[in-house]
């Protein structure tokens, strides 16, 4: 992330989508178009909560044809951080926003024959700008959107009307479920596979693919990580000559960020892998969050994802 | 048009020469004496005003006859441009960025007027006009990764980005130094790069896979890569061989300071937002070493480096045969005294 990859923008719209969803749409604040993006991509939104600075990444759902705005889908979390609330409570038509430029760590893949897509919850978002994609580039889609009831099942009624045959609703209040193993069994060759919602189901679904012989890499999914709380620590920056504590609720990138210290991020969701950071002295355990280093580099201990990772023990330097 | 586009060839009579104000903005590639691979990439920042960075994709006194080439070399061989059926997407993502620039930094020479899908674009110096529809393939006379590299200078090679790897599935290659689109199509990046020595070793492909992987839209990133060559031949491929590789061995020392030229390509890094593809445009600078040597620090430094430099990369580069005649050449032009730090001239 660098400075000239920010977008100045204002809210130009915020309309309740349901019980527990929020959408918001974006335009420049310059009047000019957004910057054109493709389907699956984020955008990370940057928050004065009160003199907190909160950056969140968030799916795009807007046709990506449409350049005349970026739009948001933001489900509130009582129990999280306090992002969703913030954007839910606080955020109003005309205030002015910062967000990043877009990030796709979740693109389709143009060669696949089809393109089959699950989503769970508020997971459907990245899917609602690949749709539209791939429906105008007539490619070949399949959507299927489980969501706790019909009324929380934010788009899937759009969704349908706009697509028929191709989008199945399943709401677990009906008592409907998705039939994985027969879903995976009938795909042609050369179908590639997208997953987007809780932890569990993307589990769930890699866990069948993989057990049904899919290939790896047409199996795809995106998860972003709310940093997780937990016991304060301390931290020496090397580099920086800086000691810092690292308070329960704050990720140690924010605390970085906070110290005045400029640190590389991308995704702030332990995916993308740019604030990756040695470790120089670790005496004690890294509580390692990420998807990005491997499971050899995690135990290690020599690299840390300071977006998602926290510590517990007497000391811990970094080169930063 | 401020600027008169020389009338010039590259094979046969090679007509090609740089004018005093070309010499005086080469992008010379040396920051130092000595030369390494290293990560060496930066922000893709406009530069100084007259440099070959002021603009994101620079128009010189070439243009014109660069562009004849390309379409000779197109028509002997029309492989040198392919794209992958899943790669039309990112040549109009392509197509879209240069007449974007071009039209905003040489309105004299460019422009691109927009009415919604209906595009109609403008080119002066090669004298082209084209109504199209942003998006429609039937729309353009070929396509689009190939009409808007058929009106730029430089190679460019399209990379699709999956499975935590680049590979290069469209391209647009005659000016290359040795490297074929043709082979290496379909190949990720540590496979096209499996020919360069040292640099794997170090790491080096590592670090600049992961950096490559994460250039954002609107933040552009480039590094200069630089090799030699006989005579001022854009299109040493290896397609093409037979008919220029022996001119290596031709090499005299009354001839080379005529004939030998560095070879620098700019490299530059776009992410491209609809595809999500990476753009790799390599941009070829040529200067004979008459006219290098005019730059006094430049012939002082790079009869350093081409001395000093690793016997792996002199072979890698093809100028191992004919390095100690180099070095003997420009050694004429170093009186020993030091360089001040940077590439440009005192």
């Amino acid at each position: 992330m660098s400075a000239g990859t920010r977008l100045a923008v204002r809210v130009a719209e915020v309309v309740p989508v349901n019980d527990l969803v929020k959408r918001f749409r974006f335009v420049r604040r310059d009047g000019g178009p957004m910057p054109a993006f493709s389907g699956g991509a984020h955008t990370v939104v940057e928050m004065d909560d009160h003199g907190l600075r909160r950056m969140n990444p968030y799916s795009l759902m807007g046709d990506p044809a449409d350049l005349s705005g970026y739009e948001i889908s933001v489900r509130r979390d009582d129990a999280g951080r306090g992002g969703s609330l913030y954007l839910h409570r606080h955020v109003r038509p005309g205030q002015e926003m910062v967000i990043s430029h877009p990030v796709n760590l979740f693109p389709l893949d143009r060669r696949a024959k089809k393109h089959l897509m699950i989503a769970g919850g508020i997971g459907i978002t990245p899917f609602i700008a690949q749709i539209a994609q791939a429906a105008a580039q007539d490619m070949r889609f399949e959507l299927h959107y489980a969501a706790r009831s019909r009324a929380l099942a934010a788009y899937g009624g759009t969704l349908a009307a706009r697509h028929p045959g191709r989008v199945h609703l399943y709401l677990d209040d009906e008592g409907q479920a998705i039939d994985l193993g027969a879903l995976l069994a009938g795909q042609p060759l050369g179908t590639h596979l997208y997953v987007c919602g809780p932890k569990a189901m993307i589990a769930w679904v890699r866990g069948a693919a993989a057990a049904a012989g899919w290939p790896a890499a047409a199996v795809h999914h995106e998860e972003f990580l709310a940093p997780p709380p937990g016991e304060p620590f301390a931290v020496r920056l090397a580099a920086s000559g800086i000691d810092l504590t690292v308070g329960p609720t704050r990720s140690l990138l924010e605390a970085i960020e906070a110290a005045g210290v400029a640190a590389p991020y991308l995704c702030r969701g332990g995916a993308c892998g740019q604030c990756e950071t040695a470790v120089l002295d670790c005496d004690g355990r890294i509580l390692h969050h990420d998807h990005w280093l491997s499971d050899d580099q995690k135990a290690s201990g020599i690299r840390i994802m300071p977006c998602v990772s926290r510590f517990e023990g007497r000391l811990l330097v970094l080169d930063r | 048009m401020g600027q008169a586009f020389r009338d010039e060839t590259f094979r046969d009579d090679f007509s090609f020469r740089n004018s005093p104000a070309a010499i005086a903005r080469f992008p010379f590639p040396f920051d130092r004496d000595d030369y390494m691979y290293a990560v060496n990439i930066e922000p893709h920042v406009p530069g100084r005003p007259g440099s070959v960075f002021e603009h994101a994709f620079d128009v010189d006194e070439h243009y014109v006859a660069e562009m004849r080439e390309r379409a000779m070399v197109l028509a002997e061989d029309p492989l040198r441009c392919q794209s992958l059926p899943h790669m039309t997407l990112a040549g109009w993502d392509l197509l879209e960025l240069i007449m974007e620039a071009k039209a905003r930094d040489y309105p004299d020479w460019f422009s691109l007027d927009r009415a919604g899908d209906r595009w109609h674009w403008t080119n002066r110096p090669l004298d082209i006009e084209q109504t199209f529809t942003f998006l429609d393939d039937s729309t353009l006379p070929c396509g689009p990764l190939e009409y808007i590299t058929r009106q730029t200078q430089g190679d460019f090679t399209l990379q699709d980005q999956r499975e935590d790897n680049l590979w290069m599935e469209a391209g647009t290659v005659t000016t290359q130094a040795d490297w074929s689109l043709d082979f290496d199509l379909g190949m990720n990046f540590f496979e096209w790069h499996a020919p360069v020595p040292l640099a794997h070793e170090r790491g080096i492909f590592d670090r600049a896979l992961k950096f490559l992987m994460n250039v954002q839209h609107g933040a552009p990133a480039r590094r200069f890569n630089w090799t030699m060559t006989v005579d001022p031949l854009l299109d040493t491929s290896p397609e093409t061989y037979p008919k220029w590789g022996p001119s290596r061995a031709t090499l005299t020392p009354e001839t080379i300071g005529r004939r030998m030229h560095l070879r620098v390509e700019l490299q530059t890094f776009f992410r491209l937002p609809r595809s999500n593809a990476l753009a790799f445009p390599i941009r070829c600078y040529l200067i004979a070493f008459d006219d290098l040597v005019t730059v006094p620090k430049w012939g002082r430094r790079l009869h350093r480096v081409i001395r000093d430099l690793p016997e792996e990369l002199a072979a890698y580069k093809g100028f191992l045969r004919n390095r100690p005649l180099m070095v003997d050449w420009l050694a004429r032009y170093d009186d020993g005294a030091p360089t001040s730090p940077g590439w440009w001239p005192d």
